[in-house]
């Protein structure tokens, strides 16, 4: 299907909704939740349109508009998907789409909260989508501010203003850090251009790149939760509403990721080939230690929290390994992840709106209640672990073959993790879904809305499709890396 | 359709199954099992098919039935997953069709189907049983409340079986592992309210997952060294086996092929339940019975013997037959052995009748390592075959006994453990087709000679390990079997003779026909499953019946293993340990009463055994307990909340003070806050950060934007002038 412009749609649909909506009465409920939820479903729908018109052997970037924006200073309204992003624009389409789904039980004022969550939207498509820089940096600045926002205002009374603050802090630091790596290679480059592709041929020296590729991929790495920055995330995620943790977790930490992969590796090759060996060390403490704390968790949702730090260690582990597959199983992973990660919160969300605990040992028992929920979770949890047949196999798969090429004893490290990873999966799932149920649930239990049934099973059918067909995403995913490569020169 | 065809086929009906049952027809529990019994029938024709198509190849060894397709693509490669048969596959092939069809029969009865529903009964605990309409007051068995749901695991388990025997690669062949590993954790914790169920079904997953990720990363290895992880291009690659044998790695001494041979070795310790991973496998008795015939016999203990012989030419790659083992081989002959000694001396000393079965499974597992340390190939895979069909009919017997039993102690309302042979006594006469089914299979596990499968292949293995003077192994694999003819006389007697130690025991009563079918047809096999694999020198009968199963499997490998010269040594030495274990079962517990008469004279020893020499302990001490504590106190509560978020926390305080000096920005309360904060960091701070206004905190970020913004057009107009 040939939909003109559909870039622009996609990142401007929701900002431009976001801001229509403001004009319904904030009385007329009904309407604002039913206009959420088509927003959301355009969105997921026009994402699946460019993933699947996506062409794995034809140009690099497809879809592409270029409009000048400040000539003068070389910015200029550049979009475009490649391989890398085709996914993670499905992936935004997907987490915005089941999100609003989960949110219509938020009853605080639902106008602000969809519009927040429409703008925050819009700036993560413009990330994925901008081949321009300071674009990038735009757009990137839209998605973060929302956030606290969206924590402050709807999120978990006890901690959301301590965790907004610092995740907001946390985030911003690091963008103003990577802003200046970015100016710093704007100016170096001496194009008079923030156009990536031309700066990709910038031909940085390499006592430049060395210095300044620790400050891009750093900056950006902080919102992809690299250790020892990723503190904000678990607490961000446990104070933020349900359909902002699967957002925020689902979808944003894929775009610090996406963006140190962007702007720090691919523009300074060299420098990454300096670095990243031994950044390799941080990502394997995010990947062993994450788990780790996500196992002595009793909070559900900090568990999913820390998880997501160990699991998102594994896609700069995959870049850090300087290989194609590491490269390849990063990319799917960053996909996985996110959709495990969205429904992992989204059944925890559940969960906590019947039982108000989050606490595992006061739960029990839930799998006659929520059926459904339980075995989505289960099916995230397999995901999670590993398991073949379900889309974290597809991705972990080549990560260790990649860390094995480059780093034996670092693969044999990280390995634990998956060991631990079953263990606080596995604990979750005996404890809070099977089990007995405490006698004070008693009669608060029931079953979740068919509509929920049908978010859950959307973010399921992705895992398990690319679990048992693989082709629907590696060809894709390896194109995009094969620049990736060639820059780096590798493989 | 070509056998390659049929191959493909053979894993998809029980999958089917799994999702018939669960999506549409879990509400009937008759339809839910014809489609479960079904497909494992569909299974096991299909598998026939190809196993007489195979038998009828010549040199199968040389041209296997293959067929690929591509998968995932990897790099330049596309990673292809196909099917393979050769000997080695159309053996297990034939073996897992037989014991999983009658499985599935078997657990109709077992699960009382066509009984009535328990008015007590609630899913995820054993059915407590119902009153009988007919007779009011009487107490009969109910069926099992999540009945249909458990057809669709057994199912599932199926399909992971078949899947991993038909793989033509280690990939496929991990998935197939992988959904077993799911399938046994489900099943073991089938009973999810009971808390013994669910901590064994964690610790079965557990356990074998810390052998799977070491298997994971030797598949990653093998993959790096070779890039294929088919057999055939890998297996059958004489250069290629030759040049990872004489690439070192630098780790241990160890060669590539070593390394990596090891690496999955370690996959197989875990799954076929070997010391020091054995302590899962005890535990799984939680489960239903069929599913430990499943587990034990069948299908994930086999799995990973099957692994190991799959891939024995990578792991005596560089071995010559009679010369130096290889350190895989070597380590190998060392765990297997132990092992075998090791769960035997355990078994001697149990009161539960799984449980024993349970440790004999590791002892015989142990056997079968141990010859193919030493590299007797067509020994291990023999017994691999043999032990399937004994073992699963013990513990399909063993569910029988069991079942009786509870029926005893419904109609008596006693209250006993029905599972405790001490318990049990004089069944014989009624349950007497159990008695002979578990008798054949009692008897074939210790080797009673010449008649039943065991003495065979255990024979072999003793053979083997004599001609080619491995005399360590020789002595604990003896030694072993004379223990594994103690506790099966020893089971037997307890179970079957004498007089009944309950009175549950005197009102047991034998099991329905969809029970003891499947005995009769696994006793059939327990005992003829060994004449074919009758070696041609046997004085007198050998020959009789052409030994094709040496010739047949041996043909798996690149250069066919020889047969081993008839010896009279050994075959004594078989003869001896296998009746003198018996005998001396019968004799010490033939007036056993409700104690074990071993306790006394044993002293502490029996205390040790009864306690498994307190592995179970050891491992909490020495590794999840310090697990814990690292996670806990020391990642979490001292490096990710002192440590990285006091710097972050002290750094806020810095820059807090700062701006209160520089703009007077925070009233007192504020500042007042951080006094207490250094006590309870988090929640302090969460606290006090609670006070300030949320617009406070917008003009704060705000400002950091402007920064950020502010440079940024400083710089840009900077380039403009």
């Amino acid at each position: 299907m040939q939909i003109p412009y559909i870039l622009s749609i996609i990142v401007f649909l929701p900002i431009v909704a976001g801001a229509v909506m403001l004009f319904i009465p904030p009385k007329n409920r009904d309407l604002i939740h039913r206009f959420a939820l088509a927003v959301g479903l355009i969105a997921f729908l026009l994402s699946l349109v460019v993933y699947f018109s996506f062409d794995a052997s034809g140009p690099r970037y497809q879809f592409v508009e270029k409009y000048d924006w400040l000539p003068a200073l070389g910015i200029s309204y550049h979009v475009g998907v490649d391989g890398i992003t085709a996914p993670l624009v499905l992936l935004t389409g997907v987490v915005i789409f089941t999100g609003v789904i989960i949110s219509q039980r938020i009853d605080d004022r639902p106008r602000e909260f969809f519009s927040f969550l429409f703008i925050l939207a819009s700036g993560v498509f413009g990330v994925f989508t901008s081949l321009d820089l300071f674009a990038l940096f735009f757009f990137y600045e839209i998605a973060v501010f929302p956030m606290y926002l969206l924590i402050a205002l709807w999120g978990w009374k006890q901690t959301r203003e301590y965790a907004a603050m610092k995740l907001t802090l946390y985030l911003f630091i690091g963008s103003v850090i990577a802003l200046v790596g970015a100016l710093a290679m704007y100016f170096a480059s001496g194009l008079n251009t923030f156009d990536m592709i031309a700066l990709e041929g910038a031909n940085f020296s390499p006592e430049f790149q060395n210095l300044w590729f620790p400050f891009v991929f750093f900056g950006f790495a902080v919102l992809g939760g690299i250790f020892p920055f990723h503190n904000w995330s678990p607490d961000g995620h446990v104070a933020a509403p349900t359909a902002v943790s699967m957002f925020h977790a689902g979808v944003l930490m894929k775009l610090g990721a996406f963006a140190a992969l962007r702007v720090g590796i691919m523009l300074m090759p060299i420098g990454a080939q300096t670095h990243l060996p031994w950044i390799i060390l941080l990502t394997l403490v995010n990947v062993v230690y994450g788990a780790l704390i996500a196992m002595v968790q009793t909070d559900f949702k900090y568990m999913i929290g820390f998880s997501s730090v160990s699991h998102m260690g594994l896609v700069t582990m995959g870049f850090a390994t300087l290989t194609p597959q590491g490269y390849l199983g990063a990319g799917v992973q960053m996909f996985s992840h996110g959709v495990m990660t969205a429904l992992f919160f989204a059944v925890v969300g559940m969960v906590y709106d019947q039982a108000h605990t989050r606490e595992i040992p006061k739960l029990g028992g839930l799998v006659k209640y929520m059926p459904f929920a339980a075995v989505a979770f289960i099916i995230g949890g397999l995901t999670s672990m590993g398991m073949p047949g379900f889309s974290g196999f597809i991705a972990e798969f080549p990560i260790f073959l990649g860390l094995w090429d480059s780093q034996p004893w670092i693969a044999i490290v990280a390995a634990i993790a998956i060991v631990v990873t079953a263990a606080y999966i596995m604990r979750a799932i005996g404890r809070v879904f099977f089990g007995e149920l405490p006698p004070e649930l008693e009669g608060h239990m029931h079953d979740i809305q068919p509509s929920e049934k049908l978010a859950l099973g959307v973010l399921c059918a992705f895992m398990i499709t690319i679990g048992i067909f693989p082709n629907v995403i590696v060809p894709i995913v390896q194109s995009g890396m094969q620049t990736v490569l060639a820059l780096l020169g590798v493989g | 359709m070509t056998t390659a065809t049929w191959t493909w086929l053979i894993p998809l009906p029980p999958l089917l199954a799994f999702f018939l049952i669960l999506l549409f027809t879990r509400r009937n529990n008759a339809v839910s099992h014809t489609v479960g019994v079904g497909a494992a029938a569909l299974s096991w024709l299909l598998g026939m098919i190809v196993f007489v198509a195979a038998l009828g190849v010549d040199h199968l060894g040389e041209h296997p039935i293959t067929s690929s397709v591509g998968w995932l693509p990897l790099g330049d490669k596309i990673f292809s997953i196909g099917v393979l048969v050769d000997p080695l596959s159309a053996v297990t092939l034939f073996f897992v069709a037989w014991t999983v069809l009658m499985i599935f029969i078997y657990s109709i009865g077992y699960h009382n189907f066509g009984q009535p529903r328990g008015a007590q009964d609630v899913p995820g605990l054993p059915p407590h049983g119902a009153t009988d309409a007919k007779h009011p007051g009487h107490h009969v068995p109910s069926v099992e409340p999540m009945y249909a749901r458990f057809f669709a695991f057994i199912a599932l388990f199926a399909f992971g079986m078949y899947t991993l025997v038909v793989s033509d690669n280690l990939l496929t062949l991990f998935v197939g592992w992988e959904i077993m590993g799911l399938c046994s954790y489900l099943l073991i914790g089938f009973w999810y309210a009971k808390p013994s169920a669910r901590a064994a079904a964690i610790k079965a997953f557990m356990t074998t997952r810390v052998g799977d990720v070491f298997m994971l990363l030797g598949i990653v290895a093998l993959y790096s060294a070779t890039g294929t992880l088919n057999f055939r291009e890998i297996l059958y690659n004489h250069e290629l086996l030759q040049t990872l044998a004489s690439t070192p790695v630098g780790v241990f001494g160890l060669s590539a092929a070593g390394l990596i041979g090891l690496l999955l070795f370690i996959g197989t310790v875990g799954k076929s339940a070997q010391w020091p991973l054995h302590v899962w496998l005890p535990d799984a008795m939680e489960g239903p019975t069929p599913v430990s015939a499943m587990i034990h016999a069948a299908t994930m203990v086999s799995a990973g013997v099957y692994m190991v012989l799959r891939i024995f030419p990578l792991l005596s790659a560089g071995w010559v037959e009679g010369g130096d083992l290889t350190t895989p081989m070597t380590v190998m002959a060392f765990i297997g052995a132990f092992s075998a000694l090791f769960a035997a001396s355990i078994a001697v000393a149990q009161k539960d009748i799984k449980r024993v079965l349970a440790y004999s499974t590791i002892s015989q597992l142990g056997y079968m390592i141990a010859a193919l340390g030493i590299g007797a190939y067509v020994a291990a895979a023999f017994h691999l075959l043999t032990h399937a069909f004994f073992k699963a009919l013990l513990f399909l017997g063993s569910g029988s006994v069991i079942h009786g039993m509870e029926h005893g102690v419904q109609h008596t309302g006693e209250q006993i453990d029905a599972q405790d042979m001490f318990n049990m006594g004089g069944l014989k006469s009624k349950m007497p087709i159990t008695f002979w089914a578990f008798l054949i299979g009692g008897f074939s596990l210790s080797g009673f000679p010449l008649i039943t499968a065991g003495f065979w292949s255990k024979d072999e293995i003793l053979a083997d390990a004599f001609a080619n003077g491995r005399w360590i192994v020789f002595a604990v694999l003896a030694l072993s079997a004379v223990l594994t003819g103690l506790y099966s006389m020893r089971q037997i007697t307890l179970t079957f003779l004498g007089t009944p130690r309950t009175k549950a025991a005197e009102h047991a009563s034998e099991s329905v026909r969809t029970m003891t079918i499947p005995l009769m047809v696994l006793a059939v096999f327990a005992i003829g499953a060994g004449w074919m694999g009758i070696p041609n020198t046997f004085p007198g009968i050998g020959g009789l019946l052409p030994s094709w199963f040496h010739e047949f499997v041996g043909g798996t490998l690149l250069e066919p293993p020889l047969e081993v010269e008839f010896n009279i040594v050994p075959l004594l030495v078989s003869f001896s340990v296998a009746l003198g274990g018996l005998a001396l079962g019968w004799l010490v517990y033939r007036r056993a009463g409700q104690t074990d008469p071993l306790r006394k004279p044993l002293g502490f020893i029996y205390t040790l055994l009864e306690n498994k020499y307190y592995f179970d302990e050891l491992y909490a001490w020495l590794f999840v307990r310090p697990a814990k504590w690292f996670a806990e106190q020391f990642s979490y509560l001292f490096l990710d909340r002192q440590v990285i978020d006091g710097a972050l926390h002290r750094m806020a305080r810095v820059i807090f003070a700062l701006g209160r000096v520089f703009r007077n920005y925070f009233d007192a309360p504020v500042v007042n806050g951080f006094g207490d904060f250094t006590a309870s960091v988090t929640q302090s701070l969460g606290r006090t950060l609670r006070k300030i206004q949320t617009g406070q905190v917008q003009q704060y970020l705000l400002f950091v934007a402007l920064l950020a913004f502010g440079g940024l057009f400083y710089y840009l107009l900077n380039t403009l002038k």
